[in-house]
């Protein structure tokens, strides 16, 4: 349940960037990577609970998930890593490297207008 | 009205994970973030090393609980230098956090610092505390299927240990394929060490401890300064 840690994080940058604008944040939309093991429902509910009170309350929330990369080392194909098999996706070899995970990203915000 | 942000949320964290990053080099300490579920073994295993390497590594101790100072307990008995923090609910520990608690150990008379996180197998190892790797441990007991189930931790970190190997004299009782667990978790993480112990009985603990001890002479070798 780091949900809550990552909701209060990114509920300071979302205030941060609605500060700069004179109207009320709708949506935000974030990405993250699979080793932020990022559960939708709980991060939602967490950020729905503690933005309360706040000028971002009732903002919705959008998550894109990225998938983990793979370099395959004896075809040097790049694919996304299925955990389950781990093995390389277009030639099955199991001589790969993990890319770079993606990070927590806040996006895009989507303010009221009129 | 749509504005485009594309910011790290997680940025004050990793403020606060660099600096410590920078505090470890300056003082060139080897620190180990130990990650691993509940009742794993993770403080046995620290006083096992810690009593293996006494005169020969200045080890200290920051422990992560949610509550209560019984792992610094234990710790302490060793005589060890230790610090605690209680999360008071939080699943993991946080980089400003550690560099709270770095405030209060001995760091100038250390080479090895271990943070012993809260016990948690998911949430920790979202979360850099600046630390120099990642220390996973996966107890028999928990079952051979973990790396799988939980890839992350076994992903990023840079050494494992697998503990409680003394239970494996049990057989069926255990079902753990100590082989299927390296293989599966090498085809994670290529460059990472494996190491089997039983921190109750010491078996394994001599590559461990010697592996530890050539880390920390590494570091302290580094011209970082």
């Amino acid at each position: 349940m780091h949900e809550l840690s990552v909701a209060q994080n990114l509920l300071a940058t979302i205030s941060a960037e609605t500060a700069k604008q004179k109207s009320r944040p709708i949506r935000a939309k974030i990405s993250c990577g699979i080793l932020n093991a990022i559960n939708d429902e709980l991060l939602t509910e967490a950020l729905g609970a503690i933005s309360k009170g706040t000028s971002c309350e009732g903002i919705g929330l959008e998550i894109e998930h990225k998938p983990m990369r793979g370099l395959c080392k004896k075809c040097g194909q790049e694919f996304d890593v299925d955990f389950s098999k781990c093995c390389c996706a277009s030639c099955g070899s199991i001589d790969f490297k993990l890319l770079e995970d993606a990070p927590l990203i806040l996006e895009e915000i989507e303010f009221e207008t009129g | 009205m749509k504005v485009k942000v594309g910011k790290k949320i997680l940025s004050a964290n990793e403020q606060y994970a660099e600096q410590n990053r920078r505090f470890f080099a300056e003082r060139r300490i080897l620190c180990l973030n130990m990650i691993s579920s509940p009742g794993s073994g993770k403080t046995s295993i620290l006083t096992r090393t810690i009593n293996e390497l006494k005169g020969k590594v200045k080890i200290g101790v920051i422990e992560g609980d949610i509550q209560t100072d019984y792992d610094a307990q234990r710790i302490k008995a060793t005589g060890a230098d230790v610090v605690q923090i209680n999360t008071e609910g939080a699943c993991h520990l946080s980089a400003a956090q550690v560099s709270g608690a770095l405030e209060k150990l001995p760091v100038s008379k250390l080479e090895v610092i271990f943070i012993e996180n809260v016990g948690n197998l998911v949430c920790p190892s979202a979360f850099e505390l600046g630390e120099s790797g990642k220390t996973a441990v996966l107890s028999v007991a928990e079952g051979d299927d973990k790396p799988a189930k939980y890839p992350a931790l076994f992903a990023k970190s840079k050494v494992l240990l697998i503990n409680k190997i003394d239970l494996l004299s049990l057989g069926a009782a255990i079902d753990f394929d100590i082989e299927k667990v390296k293989s599966e978790v090498h085809r994670l993480n290529k460059k990472i060490e494996i190491f089997s112990v039983s921190a109750k009985t010491g078996e394994g603990y001599d590559g461990w401890c010697h592996w530890l001890a050539e880390q920390a002479k590494k570091t302290n070798a580094t011209n970082c300064k």
